[in-house]
């Protein structure tokens, strides 16, 4: 498999990392414990089409999000979390 | 002139008669030409009995000219190069080759378990399942080792192999495999666009079947042809031409697999040569010109020695001008099986008969028969006379009912062609049925490949010729080279029919698999017995599970089961298509990964001097950190490791502790970020201060440890764990860029930047300031205990110094740029001589953690909580941290859980070992009292006796209570006494002196 990272361009797999579903979103400090514990443990195995986080560790370091079909490992989207590159969000 | 080489022809083929080479099979020299394979070498000398089969040892001989063989594997080479089941028929020809054959005793020629066919009705389909049911405990003792030594293949080396492998990797807008007139085609209309080419093929010489079925092309011989398109192919520079290299798999993202066999065809390998290489191939577009293999017929006796593919015949006469016998008859069901008639005829051979299976011949083979004086037999082979010295008779059961026999030392067969369907299919394609050739053609593939030519069904050669120049103009097309490709070679279709034949039945063995030494009847078994799915035909009867893959018996085999199941064979269907479509060496896939090269070594910046120091190293990830120093006198590593930790605790010592992940976290909002990821509050810490941190998973489980230092407003140094360090970056990159993007902070892992040193004991301070420069304060008020700043040496280079203490005692660690690393140990040395310093290793490091009672690997693995280690006060109420919330569940603050206890033998003298289990003192052992277990023991050198931590339910209440450790895997059972965790200076105020 290849993903093009949006900083270094189209990189074979073994530089990559997976860590799963990309869609959870942290919840607030807040939330309580149920929704932390959805957030931990509660996740979708997703036949298809499914935004997942992977890390471009052999090469920018960036957490990249790719939309991947688990079906047929086909990539359709690759883009760079909201905090990767060097410039702070909204600066 | 042949030499003794009796069938070999006096004039033709494509092998160099100028360079004759010996080789030696079965310890008999023989010899053949530059060109051969070991197998048309073989054919060459009038060799037809070349090993015995699987099952029943039954003789056997050469089937096919191709990768696609069954029977003639052998054991090329000797000794620590042994290579088992090599196919002769691709095996080239060296000066001084040795090859052997397999699965006989005492010898091919009397094989003592050929008295295995007598056995034959218990060999059947599944007799595994069958035979040896029970007891169950005579399967390992004897059934297998009895079944292991009468079946089989080769022998395997039992030595290292002293060759060595490589991987590789290619890129290219379009990748061939196969060179035939397809293959050829393809990369003439590709390269002429100007693409990218890597063109793949197995075979040492390009052509693929022109080179033994010739044609005109473009009006030219076919060799004429080819040496041409070669030529033009050669002179294009963004071509390349891989011969000797099997493309096998195809994976995600247009990536190929690729074996290229470098040295092979050589007795060892050049000096820094290669055997093999493995590539990986990135392609944009795959065009696949595999060809297609021809199929057998299934026939009583189709494995006699002598019976052959009709094509594989023509191959040998062809080129290899060798005859593989002299009196030939044909089987056929289909037009192009007739061609080894006509080569037969050209080469002066004589032609016993052709067995045609189908009602019509056409006129032109009809005058062919007639002009060479054979009959034609209408119907099919329904037995061979024969046995190990080759075929005899042939018996033909003729239409209509009558029987003919057909005397002949050769019988050619051909069943019609199958479309080679591997690479198209690896992605779980399933091919589709066609009437027309009655064969399986690709249906879709994977992105980007295309299959053109016979490996797309399209038999004739000027559709071969015409859909590989298509395909390969696509190819380049679609990745973006559009320049001029030129007019597309033209050649004529030859006609094609055929009149399926699967199985002729008859008395006496009939084999799909001969490799596996299956028969029609195992197939037509499985069928009674339920098992007619493919899947489940394939694993009873091992059809097509041996090292061909079924490449000539897996389309017969489910043929058959249609037949018998009375259902189609599209109905029935093919087994999943899976890679390496030719076996590869497990070597090929390592490379140079062996070894000490099976990962890579990482060395601590003092590691040549600890080496030259004599310390002893142990592996540690992938770090080789010295263990102990051993000093001439000291026994062993106990000795070794007290007198070290003796030194420290009484005078001074250091050790390198680079291994530390270490990481540079800068920007307004490190604080507020470290914050978030550790446990304790960072953003609070003073600069020039250094704190203990705790991280925890998102689940409430401890992830890492370390100290961080602020070293400026907004610059932490932080520490991670030796085996962590990856991790934790990786995980800090994830807080950072994911669940926190609006901090402006960033990281920068500094793990091989600085070489780091921890230097300890009462002494440290004296030694220290022979390196520092000594306007530095080193005093406790000028530097006090957890104080971190940078400092300058003399000499000027400027250092980190923070004075942390994983020992317990007075120490500081030094950080210096990673290349002063070697210079500051011999530093350390010659400054510290005065004061009697040591080195020391892990060991002593890991005693002087326990004496402290300080937690590591043993007890952060991954089930223990902030509280379990003793650490849970650290955990603030006042923010959010990860693993803040499931912390608090439940079952992670429960009151019985598994804590962090020390632990000492009630007799002195015992030894403790990691381990073991705590069970209540007078219980019996069982899970049901199991309460823990010992993590981490060591000696002690203070207290002269063995001491340890361990995680024990409720442990921290029970300090005092004598309870029984239990060791069943080493046969040990004994006393402990649960104690306070911190052995050694539990107030801590010999740190703070």
């Amino acid at each position: 498999m290849r993903i093009v990272c949006p900083f270094c361009g189209e990189r074979e797999l073994g530089e990559f990392t997976y860590l799963g579903d990309a869609k959870p979103q942290r919840p607030a400090a807040d939330a309580g414990e149920e929704a932390v514990y959805d957030y931990v443990y509660l996740r979708d195995n997703v036949a298809g089409v499914m935004s997942e986080h992977w890390y471009h560790g052999g090469g920018c370091r960036a957490w990249l999000k790719v939309t991947r079909n688990t079906l047929t490992h086909e990539i359709s989207a690759v883009e760079p979390a909201a905090g990767a590159g060097a410039a702070k969000v909204g600066a | 002139m042949a030499g003794d080489q009796t069938n070999r022809l006096n004039n033709g083929g494509l092998i160099d008669r100028s360079t004759a080479l010996n080789f030696r099979f079965d310890g008999k020299t023989f010899s053949g030409f530059k060109g051969d394979t070991l197998a048309s070498a073989l054919v060459a000398n009038g060799v037809k009995l070349v090993g015995r089969s699987f099952k029943y040892h039954r003789p056997r001989g050469i089937l096919t000219a191709g990768s696609e063989e069954p029977n003639a594997l052998v054991e090329l080479r000797s000794g620590a190069r042994r290579e088992a089941n090599t196919k002769a028929t691709t095996a080239e020809l060296y000066e001084g080759l040795e090859a052997a054959s397999q699965n006989r005793w005492p010898s091919l020629n009397f094989d003592v378990m050929s008295v295995n066919q007598l056995f034959a009705p218990i060999f059947v389909a599944g007799f595994y399942y069958k035979t040896f049911m029970w007891p169950a405990k005579f399967w390992e003792a004897i059934y297998e080792p009895a079944i292991r030594r009468a079946a089989g293949l080769g022998r395997a080396a039992q030595v290292p192999d002293p060759d060595h492998y490589e991987k590789a990797w290619a890129h290219c807008d379009v990748v061939i495999a196969g060179s035939g007139p397809a293959g050829l085609a393809a990369a003439l209309a590709a390269g002429r666009s100007g693409a990218r080419v890597i063109l793949c093929e197995e075979d040492f010489v390009l052509g693929g079947r022109l080179l033994a079925d010739g044609g005109t092309i473009d009006g030219l011989p076919a060799a004429e042809w080819v040496a041409r398109a070669v030529a033009e192919l050669t002179a294009m520079p963004d071509v390349r031409i891989m011969t000797r290299t099997t493309l096998f798999g195809v994976y995600d993202g247009g990536t190929y697999g690729a074996i290229e066999r470098v040295n092979d065809h050589l007795p060892t390998p050049p000096e820094h040569q290669v055997r093999q290489r493995l590539w990986r191939i990135v392609a944009r577009r795959c065009v696949v010109a595999a060809g297609s293999i021809e199929r057998p017929i299934v026939f009583a006796g189709n494995d006699t020695p002598g019976v052959m593919m009709a094509s594989a015949m023509r191959s040998y006469i062809n080129r290899y001008a060798a005859t593989p016998s002299r009196r030939i008859a044909l089987f056929t069901n289909n037009e192009d099986g007739w061609r080894t008639a006509e080569t037969a005829i050209a080469a002066g051979l004589q032609v016993a008969a052709v067995i045609d299976a189908r009602p019509d011949v056409s006129p032109a083979h009809r005058s062919l028969a007639s002009k060479g004086g054979f009959p034609v037999l209408h119907g099919a082979v329904a037995g061979v006379d024969g046995g190990k010295g080759g075929v005899r008779k042939i018996s033909v059961s003729l239409t209509g009912g009558a029987r003919a026999e057909v005397e002949a030392d050769g019988l050619a067969v051909s069943g019609g062609w199958n479309p080679a369907v591997g690479l198209t299919s690896y992605h779980r394609g399933r091919p589709k049925w066609r009437d027309d050739i009655a064969a399986f053609v690709p249906d879709g593939a994977p992105p980007g490949m295309v299959a053109a030519g016979a490996a797309n069904g399209a038999f004739g050669l000027g559709a071969g010729l015409r859909e590989g120049f298509e395909a390969g103009a696509a190819a380049a097309r679609d990745a973006g080279r559009s320049g001029n490709i030129g007019s597309m070679p033209v050649a004529d279709d030859e006609a094609f029919s055929i009149t399926p034949l699967w199985h002729v039945a008859g008395k006496g063995k009939a084999f799909v698999d001969q490799q596996h030494d299956v028969t029609a009847s195992d197939v037509e078994l499985a069928q009674r017995e339920g098992f007619q799915s493919v899947e489940h035909l394939k694993r009873y009867t091992t059809l097509g599970m041996a090292t061909d893959q079924g490449k000539t018996s897996n389309v017969a085999g489910l043929a058959i089961m249609a037949a018998v199941s009375g259902k189609s064979i599209p109905e029935t269907g093919t087994t999943i298509y899976r890679p390496p479509y030719v076996p590869v060496a497990i070597g090929a896939f390592a490379g140079h990964h062996r070894d000490e090269n099976f990962h890579a070594t990482r060395l601590t910046p003092s590691h040549h001097w600890a080496a030259e120091q004599g310390a002893i190293f142990v592996d540690t990830g992938l770090w080789k950190r010295a263990q102990w120093y051993p000093r001439a006198g000291e026994k062993d590593w106990l000795e070794s490791v007290t007198r070290e930790v003796k030194t420290v605790r009484s005078g001074v010592g250091f050790c390198d502790v680079s291994t530390l992940g270490k990481i540079d976290v800068h920007g307004p909002d490190a604080g507020a970020f470290l914050d978030r990821v550790y446990i304790n509050a960072f953003s609070s810490l003073a600069v020039g201060k250094a704190r203990y941190g705790l991280m925890l998973r998102e689940d409430g489980i401890v992830y890492d440890d370390g100290t961080t230092s602020r070293l400026a407003e907004d610059h932490y140094f932080l520490t991670t764990t030796t085996a962590k360090a990856g991790l934790v970056m990786q995980h800090l990159e994830f807080c950072r860029q994911v669940l926190f993007p609006e901090l402006d902070v960033q990281l920068t892992s500094v793990s091989d930047q600085w070489a780091q040193f921890s230097i300890a004991g009462p002494k440290t301070r004296d030694l220290l300031k022979e390196i520092v420069d000594p306007a530095e304060d080193l005093s406790n008020e000028g530097f006090p205990f957890m104080g971190a700043r940078e400092v300058k040496l003399r000499g000027g280079l400027k250092a980190r110094l923070f004075r942390i203490s994983f020992s317990g005692e007075m120490a500081f660690e030094i950080s210096v740029p990673a290349r002063y690393g070697e210079a500051m140990a011999r530093n350390l040395m010659i400054a510290g001589k005065p004061f009697g310093v040591t080195p020391y290793g892990t060991e002593a490091l890991g005693v002087m953690r326990i004496e402290k009672g300080h937690v590591a690997g043993p007890e952060l693995n991954g089930t223990t909580t902030a509280g379990d280690l003793g650490l849970g006060k650290m955990m603030s109420t006042k923010k959010d941290f990860i693993g803040r919330v499931m912390a608090g569940r439940e079952a992670l603050v429960a009151p019985n859980r598994q804590v962090v206890v020390g632990i000492k033998p009630t007799d002195k003298a015992r030894r403790l070992r990691s381990g073991a289990h705590i069970i209540p003192k007078d219980e019996t052992p069982g899970p049901g009292n199991d309460q823990g277990y010992v993590t981490s023991v060591c000696f002690s050198p203070v207290l002269d006796q063995w001491i340890g931590l361990g995680l024990v339910e409720r442990g921290r209440e029970r300090i005092g209570e004598v309870v029984r450790a239990h060791d069943p895997l080493r046969g040990e059972d004994y006393d402990v006494e649960l104690c306070n965790s911190v052995f050694y200076d539990p107030d801590g105020g010999r740190q703070r002196g």
